[in-house]
């Protein structure tokens, strides 16, 4: 079994744990202060959601395993395999098993140009100042509350990506976070930037298979797109039933950049999941669209956040969540419009549809708004499968359950079809149908 | 391969608590087309939505039967494998999902579990039947219902009918809001269907409808009940002299019900 976090996991743990992996002293360092600053700093408050006897603490922080280097993508195993368009040569690939690095790619061109994608620890040690650069700097910092200063002081994988001036990547990268070891906490830390009129798509997976097993994922995402560069983010989420996630995916876009969001939030386990993103400079853009299924008795949270800096900024939220079984979620969308950011626009959209008596949704539209030369617009439901629908399609011979299916993936749609890569496209489109039926 | 028989005998049906239909008697045979006409609020449009099983109305007395099969235990979509099929006056938009897959779902819906239809050969017979009525291909790949015209809507609703192809179709009102030029496709695309195993109830409250469709079958509606069938020559008379002497000599003064 797993063992609680402090008597395991103090100081000299994580002290002997960067010297493993050869860390740099600041990062030792930051680790260390981290941890000082956990102990005193309160748990975060999600909105209408009491976390307070959730699973943070029974976990272990690495695997027994010996992971082997992979040594092409044919050698995984299917579930995996699923994520991957192996038939695609050339890829931008990274997987994490266990959160070892085991088989990394990256077109030469793209190398040649300077471009960074690899694990944190390789970037670590590859790219100390690069990486201490943006750590925990412009996006997310240590002290915000208990989750982020443990995230910062345990964290065991993640993946770095850096884009330079001027470049435009085409095929997009993609990451694998496979959590094989069912007790494995995943503290797990993804940092991507793209620098002045550079152009990036990444798509990222979170996958384990630990219904029973306890453990933790404690996610730190940072993306930070330059004057003009644009950034087009894509995930599938789907840790197992024991896994109790945090997951914290920020963004800052700066002077006309244009930063996307399309998350698949498809947890099975009790999860808090907060995206927000800074539109600091003027002209800049963000779009967040998220989907989720609750199903079981999983509690979640979301929160979908842009905050508009900028003159002109321009943030659009969607969020659009099913709820089943005795599942439960509050989906708090946030457009937050400061002082300054004159004729700044927050739209917003969270829609939840509910399939049994016993679900509960909570659509929680906020706007916040510090300007007066702006637009802004909200619009929330919370509802069940219409009727009158359902008779419509059914009236073409479809049986309700089809009917049903194809209401609900309906539904999805709108943020299922962003996803860029068409093999995790397909691979949602299969676990929302895996989650629903 | 000769049709199926839809027999109404005695229909009362209410809408949260109001009577509507007050004893509808009617049967419908393959190769037979019948229109039913009456003045708005007369309860043409109840009877179809009660025949398919609509969710908000309920039948109070009387039977529907589909080849002596009891339509009122089906559900819907039983209804519709039974041979049923009704073009709405209102279709539902259903966003997310786009036409071609819900044409093919419903198509699917009527065959065996591993037969279902090639796409390569849906493709072809969607297309083929998007020609027949003139319609956007780009719609196909549109989300069902979703931003269409009144127009495109009723379109859509014939090309269902002519890939589904059922025993007895059931038009509510195909012709509101349409063009001259949309009625004569639409009119094109339900004729072409006319064989000795297809029958048709055509409800409609204007004339014109008819000049395209000619019914062998014209029923009157009014007060809930079936006040007057006859045959084609019934259009012409209503056409030149309204409902009026019908009021007349059956003594309503008020044709509508459940006011």
């Amino acid at each position: 079994m797993a063992i609680e976090t402090k008597e395991t996991y103090g100081k000299e743990y994580i002290e002997t744990f960067s010297q493993q992996k050869s860390e740099p002293n600041w990062m030792r360092k930051f680790r260390l202060e981290a941890f000082d600053r956990s102990e005193s700093l309160a748990m975060p408050k999600p909105d209408k959601t009491n976390i307070t006897k959730w699973n943070f603490t029974n976990f272990k922080h690495q695997s027994e395993a010996e992971e082997s280097a992979i040594e092409s993508l044919d050698q995984l195993p299917s579930d995996i395999k699923v994520f991957v368009d192996t038939e695609k040569e050339d890829q931008n690939f990274v997987l994490l098993r266990n959160q070892v690095a085991v088989y990394e790619t990256l077109d030469p061109t793209l190398v040649e140009q300077g471009v960074i994608f690899t694990d944190i620890f390789t970037a670590l040690e590859k790219y100390p100042e690069l990486v201490q650069r943006y750590y925990m700097k412009e996006a997310v910092a240590i002290d915000e509350h208990k989750m982020t200063a443990l995230h910062a002081a345990l964290v065991n994988g993640g993946v770095f990506v850096y884009v330079p001036k001027n470049v435009v990547i085409d095929k997009p990268l993609q990451a694998i976070f496979w959590q094989e070891d069912q007790e494995l906490a995943l503290f797990n830390h993804v940092i991507l930037v793209a620098e002045e009129n550079s152009s990036v798509t990444y798509v990222e997976n979170y996958l384990s298979q630990n219904n029973e097993q306890e453990t933790v994922a404690n996610i730190v995402a940072e993306v930070i797109a330059h004057d003009n560069a644009s950034i087009s983010f894509g995930s599938v989420d789907h840790f197992a039933r024991g896994t109790t996630v945090y997951m914290n995916r920020r963004g800052v876009a700066y002077r006309d950049a244009t930063i996307e969001w399309a998350l698949g939030q498809m947890n099975d386990g009790n999860t808090v999941s907060e995206n927000v993103t800074h539109l600091i400079g003027d002209h800049s853009v963000s779009y967040a669209k998220a989907v989720s299924v609750g199903r079981g008795d999983q509690t979640q949270n979301f929160t979908a956040k842009i905050v508009n800096h900028g003159k002109h900024s321009n943030g659009i939220i969607l969020q659009h969540g099913v709820m089943k079984d005795s599942s439960s979620a509050i989906f708090n969308g946030i457009g937050k419009i400061e002082h300054g950011g004159t004729k700044a626009n927050a739209e917003q959209e969270s829609r939840v549809l509910m399939l049994s008596k016993n679900a509960r949704g909570d659509a929680n539209p906020i706007l916040l708004i510090d300007e007066d030369d702006v637009t802004a617009g909200h619009a929330a439901s919370v509802g069940r499968v219409d009727p009158v629908q359902l008779y419509y399609l059914m009236s073409r011979g479809i049986s309700q359950k089809e009917a049903e299916r194809l209401i609900i993936h309906g539904f999805l749609a709108p943020v299922v079809n962003e996803i860029p890569i068409t093999a995790v496209q397909e691979q949602l489109t299969q676990v929302i149908e895996g989650k629903v039926n | 391969m000769s049709g199926s028989v839809l027999e109404i005998k005695d229909l009362h049906v209410e809408i949260e608590g109001n009577e509507i239909l007050k004893g509808v008697n009617l049967t419908i045979k393959g190769g037979e087309f019948h229109a039913i006409m009456g003045p708005n609020g007369t309860g043409k449009s109840t009877l179809a939505s009660a025949i398919m099983g609509h969710p908000k109305y309920e039948v109070t007395q009387g039977s529907i039967l589909m080849d002596g099969e009891d339509v009122l235990e089906m559900e819907v979509d039983e209804r519709a494998k039974a041979g049923l099929f009704l073009a709405m006056q209102y279709p539902s938009e259903i966003s997310g999902v786009t036409t071609s897959d819900f044409l093919r779902s419903s198509i699917n819906a009527h065959r065996e579990e591993g037969d279902e239809i090639p796409l390569m050969k849906f493709i072809k017979e969607m297309d083929a039947a998007m020609d027949y009525l003139e319609m956007d291909k780009n719609m196909a790949q549109r989300y069902l219902n979703e931003g269409f015209s009144g127009g495109e809507k009723k379109r859509n609703e014939i090309l269902q009918l002519m890939l589904l192809q059922p025993a007895i179709g059931i038009l509510d009102e195909i012709d509101s809001g349409l063009d001259i030029d949309a009625l004569k496709v639409v009119s094109k695309g339900i004729n072409k269907l006319r064989s000795e195993s297809f029958g048709c109830l055509i409800i409609t409250h204007y004339q014109r409808l008819l000049n395209y469709i000619t019914p062998d079958y014209v029923h009157v509606m009014m007060q809930g009940r079936v006040v007057k069938s006859g045959g084609p020559e019934l259009v012409e008379r209503l056409e030149s002299e309204g409902y009026d002497w019908i009021k007349q000599e059956l003594g309503i003064e008020d044709v509508t019900v459940g006011k």
